[in-house]
């Protein structure tokens, strides 16, 4: 297992720097930079700002002045906002997107689980039927349309009410919370309970069901101790990589919500040209998803033991 | 209990029926099976169905509704859906002096309490142009506010816009505020000249759509002011399905972003699973270092975190002024996505070289491109069509997620994302501005995935041996 993670955790080394690189090179072929944004300046003062953010030196200078800084964990400074290091910005706004995203994650996880095995137990009647066209539904509709129509439903809720219960946008407390991170992790969840329909129903049929059924165990023992047990495992696989793609895809959410998350950093920081902001998020975020699916991976070692033999 | 006894007839040679060795039902080959599955699936057939429409509402569409999409009218911005659609002709604004009463007094003391105001109509025929209302003093009352508002008033705070106060002997208010032929609530509260009563009276209206000679010559409905007379009624441009908040028509927009939104959901997937399959293929054709090379750069390319580094290639690639930027997403999309496949046509590969049937093909001397042509092309060609299904909504999902977030194609090309983008801001007032982009969008998803779901099944090998 040390050895397994070890290896992981190297291969997950070279991955960021693999993303470092890329990001660095994308970087450089933008046209235009984040100076150009500027008044119009003379020739000494630009060449004053370039010889301050380091931009007059060859870009293989340049390239491994980037990842020293990284491997220090130095994203460096703002270009647009001014004296605010990238390292702030990270700390004072990713926390808001993770919070986001695991709080999505957990929605989807426990509704895909719930409503898959639910569908499983119904098969083909009225609640497996609902639930499946609920879920065509949700693979369906882009989540902007969500967080749109969920923001609808909290407007007509907070009216009918005559005050504000839920808040319709903005961050802080639990109740702020609910509404984007149901809407981002929806997606998801009907993903899941795809996956976790026929990962039940796969395992309904397998020997060792059949077994414990003769063996006299009662259905509820069956079901949580060998069907949902073994059922699960497709699902956990497939939430590293769905960790990544809400992550991200937390930026519309962040958006409609107006949610101070990193998601709009980056966006504004892109339509700025911001390099070390979108260097520095990039990195970070990349990292952070790498790390997910490593802990994801191992964590799928211990609960199953056939991986942890292997 | 008897034992069989034979006789001389059991010894008898049966009449040799050459009949039932043989194969009366024509052979199908893969395809035409996997067809005859699909045909059994009325979801996918019916998806197979809609997908053809959009086909066609893209590509012929345009040519039936030759409006341009990027044409603005700000005389109609954000109209709701109507089929035709006239206005009347009216003659041009002349102010209007409202009701005064000649000799009024303010009431000396504030009365604590006042009845509803009575009489609360219309003074003329409402139209865009004005809303001329009037209504009876409320004794003791010294001012009335005028409020409208959109939809029927819940409750005395709910009245809407507060269009005007007036003193206790003006009895008339004339709105002009950006009326639209659409119904208003109108209410009127009584006040003390600065506090109001919580009493009103309400009238419920819908101006006539009107239009003055010279607004028609002017949004090019007529040439000469003095062909039309007061009175008249004139058809003007109609919007099958309203126009946008520049005025734009929606279907000829919605026809335009199709374009957009199929041609990268279409394209991008058609050529990274091709990427795909030539990486993939060559990475499990030949095996051993060059595999575990390839696969591990692809593995690196997964580990990209998607939508960042969709945003940072694009940019990258960068789009000149003028142009839509449907290349660069087009190419991102690509440089980001191969892997899957990719990693796919490589497992294929791996398991189908193993196969007998290649083994076999070896043995009687077949050649390499043989093989690869003959046997494994074909044998991966079903799980690469699946992919390619699936693709086509993942990548419509993204162009509408990036154009939704202002980093898509550029203004004014119209994609369904940017469409969205654009009502979402308009949501509660002019809902059809999101409503028909995020259907279009929804229903072109759901119809790709249920084919791609009925062919899975199809095709699927395991799902065959089940019945």
């Amino acid at each position: 297992m040390l050895a397994y993670t070890l290896k992981r955790l190297f291969a997950g080394v070279i991955t960021v720097w693999f993303i470092a690189t890329a990001t660095f090179i994308a970087m450089h072929q933008v046209p235009g930079d984040p100076l150009m944004n500027d008044k119009a300046v003379s020739a000494e003062i630009r060449a004053n700002l370039e010889a301050k953010y380091g931009l007059d030196k060859p870009v293989t200078e340049q390239y491994f002045i980037f990842l020293n800084n990284m491997l220090h964990g130095d994203f460096g400074i703002s270009f647009t906002q001014q004296n605010r290091k990238v390292n702030d910005i990270i700390r004072d706004h990713f926390p808001i997107s993770a919070t986001l995203g695991l709080l999505a994650i957990f929605f989807a996880a426990t509704g895909g689980v719930l409503w898959g095995a639910l569908t499983a137990i119904y098969r083909n009647r009225l609640p497996d039927i609902v639930i499946m066209f609920l879920v065509i539904l949700g693979i369906s509709v882009p989540s902007f349309v969500f967080a749109a129509l969920g923001q609808l439903f909290l407007v007509n809720l907070n009216g009918l009410f005559g005050r504000s219960i839920i808040p319709v946008a903005g961050w802080g407390t639990i109740w702020h919370m609910l509404m984007p991170s149901l809407v981002l992790g929806l997606g998801t969840m009907a993903l899941l309970t795809r996956l976790m329909r026929s990962s039940m129903l796969e395992v309904v049929n397998e020997d060792y069901i059949k077994t414990a059924r003769a063996k006299g165990l009662s259905p509820t023992r069956i079901f949580f101790k060998h069907q949902l047990r073994n059922a699960i495992l497709p699902v956990i696989t497939v939430l590293g990589p769905q960790i990544a793609a809400i992550t991200t895809g937390g930026f519309v959410v962040e958006l409609v919500f107006a949610i101070p998350g990193l998601g709009r950093y980056f966006v504004q920081a892109v339509q700025q040209l911001d390099y070390t902001v979108i260097m520095g998020t990039t990195v970070f975020y990349g990292a952070f998803l790498v790390l997910m699916v490593i802990i994801v991976d191992i964590l799928y070692g211990f609960i199953d033991p056939r991986v942890r033999l292997s | 209990m008897s034992l069989f006894q034979p006789t001389a007839i059991d010894f008898e040679p049966l009449a040799r029926q050459e009949k039932t060795e043989q194969i009366t039902r024509p052979s199908l080959s893969y395809w035409q099976d996997a067809w005859v599955r699909l045909k059994k699936n009325t979801r996918a057939i019916i998806s197979l169905g809609i997908i053809i429409l959009l086909g066609v509402f893209t590509l012929i569409g345009p040519l039936l509704w030759a409006v341009n999409p990027a044409l603005q009218n700000l005389n109609q911005v954000s109209q709701a859906p109507a089929w035709a659609k006239s206005a009347i002709v009216i003659a041009p604004y002349q102010s209007w002096d409202g009701i005064q009463l000649d000799h009024y007094t303010s009431p000396d003391q504030a009365a604590s309490t006042l009845p509803a105001p009575t009489g609360f109509s219309t003074a003329d025929t409402p139209t865009t142009q004005s809303v001329r209302l009037s209504w009876d003093p409320v004794p003791g009352a010294d001012g009335y506010n005028v409020y409208r508002n959109n939809r029927a008033p819940r409750d005395f705070n709910d009245l809407g816009l507060p269009l005007g106060s007036t003193y206790g002997d003006e009895l008339s208010y004339e709105d002009r505020l950006s009326l639209e032929p659409r119904e208003y609530y109108y209410s009127l509260v009584p006040t003390d000249g600065y506090d109001e009563y919580e009493v009103y009276s309400q009238i419920t209206l819908t101006p006539a759509l009107a239009l003055t000679p010279d607004e028609a010559v002017e949004r090019g409905l007529i040439t000469d002011p003095y062909d039309v007379n007061i009175g008249d009624s004139l058809t003007i441009e109609f919007h099958p399905l309203g126009t946008d908040y520049l005025g734009r028509d929606m279907l000829a927009r919605l026809m335009e972003g199709a374009r957009v939104s199929l041609f990268i959901g279409i394209v991008a997937p058609f050529l990274f699973v091709l990427v795909g399959i030539i990486y993939g293929g060559f990475a499990g054709y030949f095996g051993g270092r060059v595999d575990g090379l390839l696969m591990r750069f692809a593995e690196f390319v997964v580990a990209l975190p998607f939508l960042l580094f969709m945003i940072l290639f694009k940019i990258a690639f960068g789009i000149g002024p003028g142009e839509s930027g449907i290349m660069p997403m087009l190419l991102a999309l690509v440089l980001l996505s191969w892997p899957s496949t990719a990693r796919l046509v490589r497992g294929q590969v791996l398991q189908i070289r193993e196969e007998g049937y290649i083994e076999a093909a070896k043995l009687l001397g077949a050649k390499d491109h043989y093989l690869v042509l003959r046997h494994i092309i074909p044998n991966t060609m079903g799980v690469i069509l699946v992919t390619l299904t699936f693709a086509v909504p993942a990548a419509i999902f993204t162009e509408a997620f990036l154009s939704f977030i202002g980093m898509g194609v550029a203004p004014p090309t119209p994609s369904w994302g940017s469409m969205c983008n654009e009502g979402v801001k308009t949501m509660l007032s002019h809902p059809h501005e999101l409503i028909f982009p995020a259907v279009l969008i929804s229903i072109t998803v759901l119809a790709f995935n249920l084919l791609g779901d009925g062919l899975t099944e199809a095709l699927d090998s395991k799902m065959r041996s089940r019945d």
